[in-house]
């Protein structure tokens, strides 16, 4: 699967792996960024899932929405879970007791990756297991009620960062995982996002097929916790990525490289979106349009042009 | 045909533990290396890098992700072992629960040890008796030999298809893993013969027919699940004892749930677990020599809990001392209880006396465990006691 990725090309070949009938809420992206990243090999996948949003939705007992080997143990150690399956692949395989060509993937939200996952996924991505690890980053911990993260943007408000008559929500930004995966040394990380699939399932057939550890940081609007209408998902999706917010870039082999929207941003076709347009779309920012608030919005802006400008360096270098 | 027992050697248990592992030639072997449990995880590394087994060896960076590629990798169908103690055995602790509810036969060497705080690296039963409710099954060694053979007894129970949970194999910290003795091992072919092959029954790797492992419960399927996980353990009790006699065949050296030392015509009969059983049974002959009738046992199986044994044991006895090398803060030692609840569905009940002993290493000669038959025929004991402890 290494040329070109074409619409008939996914039309045609891939099964579907996440069967429709789960319990993900309507215009969740979490389910179509799945099924976007599994497109990514015509392999036998097995699955592993950190506990999240994604997990409980799609297994619950005793119904199954998967086609192919699934597995979950716990919220922290998605990384550790997914590299048992492939070191007993590997074990086995060695052994001649299977001869199958198998992918694995770990599925994880941004709490079970930013936060109580981050060691696991580290020790995984150090000791260079076969795998690759998405991120299904909604900024916050959506599954348990909309608490803050650390993936979570400075200025929103969540059940445990409100904003108030004197706090204007989170008060830090985002950290930048994607950096820490990078520094790494793995073979490829990339950022996607699901308004994108061309762009999110050629990065994962990269990913599958890098032959070492990967990790992919896909931001997953999530109507609920961002307070936006269900069927806006794929279009603040894109926003993400027009704000500069969520760039589009990709890391093979320690190489930066930007792609699609985010190329052409930097290639100055297309003008770069102030961060107005992203706060008015979601109503966890809605408190930000007040007026003292103005401010933390001029911070925000510093701050994602900080990133991006690094980010172009990066890419340029 | 080469004789099924080796040649005696001096081991100590760390390494006799991974002899047994090396003969067994697990798949997988996963494990985050701390002291005292280290010298199996060294050992073992070394067969790995001699291509002395076909294992994958994996150093992991925590215990917590040491029972998590355990669990999975044994869910995608590989036979796997780990070892750890003490904190490590805590921070595992999530993993405990739900590497038995997914019905894996992960095998887990325990170097007993005490758990901070405050910080203390010796021997005591502080990590395995929090790890008691989680549905493992929990064998204990006594000596190295011990150790050695409930290795290779430990995989034959955990992996009967009507058991399916993992193990805990225990062996006193320092004490055990640090001591050489000598040992008899077994013969490499009669040791696979004996464990034999692995035969998952629902492994994550047949891609061929896809299952999904370790889903979520509502209030419906949570509580019928936990009950499988109680007949399994039922069934335990009757694998156990099968497996004990099979082991006899090839070693010579018998094994059973509740291990008795001169407890028939006692009228005073101590339980305890681990190394210190050695300790008591010479506490045994220096009191008998005296004309005292006493006894002592150690329930080999502590998972499942051999209620009928113990209740069978204790039967007609003056009374029943039980030994806990570890405290419930505000109630007991984790075995008074369970001694008492098995005789007392079982028939009349003796008097009952709990003696904590030998926390956090603390030593406990043969002197001490005679001072404790001696305090209870004098009538002075209290129903719970502190070995040594000044109150």
């Amino acid at each position: 699967m290494s040329a070109p990725l074409t619409l008939k090309e996914l039309n045609k070949d891939i099964p579907d792996r996440l069967a429709s009938g789960h319990r993900l809420c309507a215009g969740c992206a979490e389910g179509i960024i799945a099924r976007q990243i599994l497109m990514g090999t015509d392999k036998d996948v097995i699955v592993s899932c950190s506990t999240g949003c994604f997990e409980v939705s799609t297994t619950i007992f005793p119904y199954t929405s998967w086609n192919v080997p699934m597995i979950h143990t716990a919220f922290g150690n998605g990384a550790a879970g997914c590299a048992g399956v492939e070191t007993a692949y590997r074990s086995l395989k060695r052994q001649g007791k299977i001869d199958k060509d198998i992918k694995f993937v770990n599925f994880a939200g941004d709490g079970a990756t930013y936060d109580i996952g981050l060691q696991a996924l580290s020790g995984a991505m150090e000791r260079g297991h076969d795998m690759l690890f998405v991120c299904l980053n909604n900024e916050a911990y959506m599954n348990t009620g909309i608490q803050s993260s650390s993936a979570t943007a400075k200025g929103a408000s969540t059940t445990t960062s409100w904003n108030g008559a004197v706090a204007y929500g989170k008060k830090e930004a985002s950290k930048d995982v994607t950096a820490i995966m990078v520094a790494h040394n793995i073979p490829y990380v990339a950022q996607v996002a699901p308004h994108n699939w061309k762009d999110l399932v050629g990065k994962a057939r990269k990913a599958f097929e890098c032959g070492g550890p990967s990790f992919i940081n896909a931001l997953s609007p999530c109507p609920r916790g961002w307070r936006f209408d269900s069927k806006d998902t794929i279009s603040i999706s894109k926003l993400a990525v027009e704000t500069c917010v969520w760039p589009l870039f990709e890391v093979v082999d320690g190489e930066y490289a930007l792609s699609s929207e985010s190329q052409r941003i930097a290639d100055g076709k297309v003008e770069k979106k102030p961060i107005t347009d992203w706060i008015d779309a979601q109503g966890r920012f809605k408190h930000l349009k007040d007026e003292r608030w103005s401010n933390i919005v001029e911070e925000i802006q510093a701050d994602v042009d900080k990133r991006w400008n690094k980010l172009l360096k990066l890419c340029s270098l | 045909m080469s004789s099924k027992v080796g040649t005696d050697i001096a081991i100590n248990g760390d390494g006799a533990v991974a002899l047994a592992w090396k003969q067994i030639n697990p798949d997988v072997v996963a494990a985050y290396p701390i002291t005292p449990q280290t010298i199996i995880v060294e050992d073992f590394s070394k067969y790995v890098a001699n291509g002395e087994v076909d294992t994958e060896f994996i150093d992991v960076e925590s215990e917590h992700s040491a029972l998590t590629l355990c669990s999975t990798s044994s869910s995608a169908g590989a036979r796997t072992f780990t070892a750890t103690a003490s904190q490590g055995l805590a921070y595992m602790w999530e993993m405990l629960p739900i590497t038995a509810a997914m019905r894996v036969p992960v095998m887990m060497a325990v170097a007993n040890r005490t758990v901070s705080g405050p910080i203390n690296i010796n021997n005591d039963h502080g990590d395995v008796m929090s790890a008691r409710d989680t549905g493992w099954l929990s064998i204990f060694a006594e000596n190295v030999q011990e150790a050695y053979d409930m290795s290779i007894i430990g995989p034959r129970i955990a992996e009967h298809h009507e058991v399916q949970l993992p193990i805990l194999v225990n062996l006193d910290g320092f004490i055990l893993t640090h001591a050489i003795e000598r040992m008899t091992p077994l013969d490499t072919q009669h040791v696979r013969d004996f464990v034999g092959e692995f035969k998952p029954l629902y492994p994550l790797l047949d891609t061929d027919h896809p299952v999904t492992h370790n889903l979520m419960d509502g209030p419906l399927f949570y509580f019928p699940h936990k009950y499988q996980m109680v007949v399994a353990m039922n069934k335990a009790l009757d694998v156990a004892r099968e497996v004990f006699a099979e082991f006899a065949k090839i070693s010579g050296r018998e094994y059973h749930m509740v291990e008795e030392y001169r407890c028939d015509d006692a009228d005073y009969i101590a339980i305890v677990l681990g190394s210190s059983f050695g300790t008591m049974k010479q506490a045994v002959d220096n009191l008998r020599d005296e004309g005292m009738k006493v006894g002592v046992a150690m329930p080999r199986v502590y998972r499942p809990w051999p209620a009928d044994e113990i209740a069978a044991l204790c039967k007609g006895k003056k009374a029943v001392i039980v030994m806990d090398r570890h405290l419930s803060i505000g109630a007991y030692g984790p075995m008074f209880p369970e001694v008492c609840a098995s005789i007392a569905v079982n028939g009349k009940m003796p008097e009952m006396y709990n003696f904590i002993y030998g926390l956090g290493g603390a030593d406990t000669m043969v002197s001490d465990f005679m001072s404790v038959y001696k305090t209870v025929e004098a009538g002075k004991a209290n129903t719970i006691n502190y070995l040594g402890v000044k109150e």
